[in-house]
């Protein structure tokens, strides 16, 4: 009975997995999601094309490659050629992906994005892999934790991260249907599969996953924290806190009306991302509620530190962005700890 | 095609015009670079009015040559030329880095029609050439790719990525021009850090390369008409220029990179210019 009870809390709009709180939920990684996403796209449209880095089976890319062997284009460990020459082809109408590991793209070509695909106005989805702590072993090189910063201040840039492999599908098609540049951020470990094929996804929208009947927090999420969230607000839940869990998979254009509304109901904000907290999501949400409805905003993530190697599960933990590190975190600030 | 003497005379007085109007665009500005456009001005005289297929009147016309100017702080030449060869009026040249110009410092496509890519920071307009020839070459198109390239962003990784990129997939619809005038900001290439030898580097990656006079519009033609019967990889034109040219008394000299003249330098080097004074040293002759 309890246990129906609390699924209510769930959106049913959402139309997230039955499994969502299961043990055993299916987890893959989002760049999964790429790799299905980009093929799909590549069948709607004979213009998407996709440029890799020496790297198309981690980023997926490969996937791709297997189904349309002369739309893929190697370019060698050469990411600022790779951002360039998918500006070039973006001039004559192709739709180009281009795949790394976000710590290289945008990490090393930013200038090239910046200059060639942004300023210059030209249709090329930057896909960066592995982003955040959860990279896990690779280390601190490897775990891109500024790439939300620096691409939503990158002007016309739409930035999406996506929370599962479903939404993460979506994510690709709807940026190879947007008319301009996309960042589009994707995860190496696997992650809990939550939402299903009827989940709205829509750039630009922010999507309330949870809704208690009081809430007394409202817990806004970008990328694969957004589960985290949701096992958060179920366990605040059981303890009496009401919570909101407002997913927003585009950081850019922000939801201004999702962010402004959860926090009206709410009344206190805590952003939730495997990012660094300046600059990245959190900056986005605080700097919405300043101008529009400022509430107290507590910003989970990075906090200027680079990361380390370690078990995904354990980096989270230890960064602060895992289910536990929320509630209490949420507890700690409603003077129950 | 071959060129007769009336259409060489006649290219020649387009270059002239376009040094003109590059000093009389500089001086209105009051900032800008100054050695490498009139260097540069037989080989726009020689693209715009010979070598591009090209339609000013419908500058997005898709059967058009593509030309990419990688060192974008050089396009008043560009500027120069384009208005000349009638993409807009001449004296649109004079808003030059102006507020509200189309002609911005350095070019951005998305302001002026005509202008294939924006560029300005260096070492990126070769890959996006590449990007082009490739994209077109998928395609089965035949528009021809020119990649207008300066010596120094020779010393930028992204440039050599490029040369990689168009050797490997052979881009024979890809011909780089570059102008080798030997200035950069700091001082002569070589001191700065040296390039030479290019002409083996390119080929080591797999290029055909030609070295020509830059400021003989007939042998610069030759070149690039040479390079469209070499299908099989991607040519390089190194023209060999004069920085300043037309203007003897800032002819190779490197403090003329990056600063315009005064308008009273600017009446004397209209007149340097018009006396067709420009000298041509034993090595280049």
């Amino acid at each position: 009975m309890l246990v129906v009870f609390l699924m209510n809390m769930l959106k049913n709009e959402a139309h997230l997995s039955k499994d969502t709180f299961a043990r055993d939920i299916e987890r893959a990684p989002t760049r999964d999601g790429f790799g299905l996403g980009v093929v799909e796209a590549g069948k709607q449209d004979e213009n998407v094309v996709v440029l890799c880095a020496d790297l198309k089976e981690s980023t997926r890319a490969e996937w791709f490659e297997k189904e349309f062997p002369g739309r893929f284009i190697e370019v060698g460990v050469a990411e600022q050629n790779m951002a360039t020459v998918a500006a070039g082809m973006a001039a004559v109408g192709k739709i180009p992906f281009i795949a790394s590991y976000a710590a290289f793209s945008p990490g090393r070509n930013y200038e090239q994005i910046r200059t060639t695909i942004a300023l210059n106005r030209q249709t090329v989805k930057v896909c960066g892999m592995h982003a955040g702590v959860s990279v896990g072993p690779d280390g601190a090189t490897h775990q891109m934790l500024e790439d939300i910063g620096m691409m939503r201040m990158m002007p016309g840039m739409v930035v999406l991260d996506p929370a599962d492999r479903e939404e993460a599908r979506k994510a690709v098609l709807a940026a190879a249907l947007h008319d301009g540049p996309v960042y589009l951020r994707f995860g190496r470990s696997g992650v809990p599969c939550f939402t299903t094929r009827q989940t709205p996804f829509e750039i630009g929208k922010g999507l309330t996953l949870w809704e208690s009947e009081k809430p007394k927090v409202a817990l806004y999420t970008t990328g694969a924290q957004a589960h985290a969230a949701l096992l958060a607000a179920r366990s605040l839940e059981s303890d009496g806190i009401g919570a909101m869990v407002v997913h927003f998979a585009t950081v850019k254009p922000l939801d201004r009306k999702a962010a402004v509304s959860a926090a009206k109901r709410a009344g206190m904000v805590f952003t939730v991302e495997e990012h660094q907290v300046a600059g990245g999501f959190g900056s986005a949400v605080a700097e919405v509620l300043a101008e529009e409805y400022p509430v107290p905003v507590v910003r989970l993530g990075i906090h200027d530190r680079f990361g380390q190697s370690g078990e995904p599960d354990e980096l989270l933990t230890h960064y602060g962005i895992d289910a536990p590190s929320i509630v209490e975190a949420v507890r700690e600030r409603l003077g129950r700890a | 095609m071959a060129l007769l003497d009336k259409d060489i005379k006649q290219l020649e007085v387009h270059a002239q015009q376009i040094r003109e109007t590059i000093i009389a665009m500089l001086v209105a500005a009051g900032s800008g670079h100054t050695a490498g456009p009139l260097g540069m001005a037989d080989l726009f005289a020689a693209f715009y009015f010979h070598i591009l297929k090209h339609d000013p009147k419908r500058p997005d016309w898709p059967e058009r040559d593509y030309l990419i100017l990688s060192n974008g702080h050089t396009v008043p030449v560009r500027y120069a030329a384009m208005a000349h060869a009638e993409y807009f009026p001449v004296e649109e040249c004079l808003t030059l880095r102006k507020f509200g110009s189309r002609l911005q410092g350095h070019p951005e496509r998305t302001r002026l029609p005509g202008l294939e890519t924006t560029s300005g920071p260096l070492g990126s307009g070769l890959s996006q050439a590449a990007g082009i020839a490739y994209a077109l070459s998928m395609d089965g198109k035949k528009n021809r790719v020119y990649a207008m390239m300066s010596d120094g962003e020779q010393q930028e990784g992204n440039t050599w990525e490029a040369v990689m990129f168009a050797g490997k997939y052979k881009l024979g619809n890809l011909t780089g021009v570059m102008d080798r005038n030997n200035i950069q900001i700091d001082g002569m290439t070589e001191d700065v850090m040296p390039l030479d030898s290019l002409k083996e580097k390119y080929e080591s990656f797999g290029w055909e390369v030609r070295e020509v006079n830059g400021h003989d519009i007939p042998a610069f033609i030759a070149a690039v008409e040479q390079a469209h019967a070499i299908v099989e990889k991607p040519v390089l034109v190194i023209a060999r220029t004069i920085p300043g040219k037309g203007v003897p008394e800032i002819e190779f000299d490197y403090h003329w990179h990056g600063k315009p003249p005064s308008k009273e330098e600017a009446a004397r080097f209209l007149k340097e210019l018009r006396s067709g004074a420009g000298r041509v040293p034993n090595e280049y002759a």
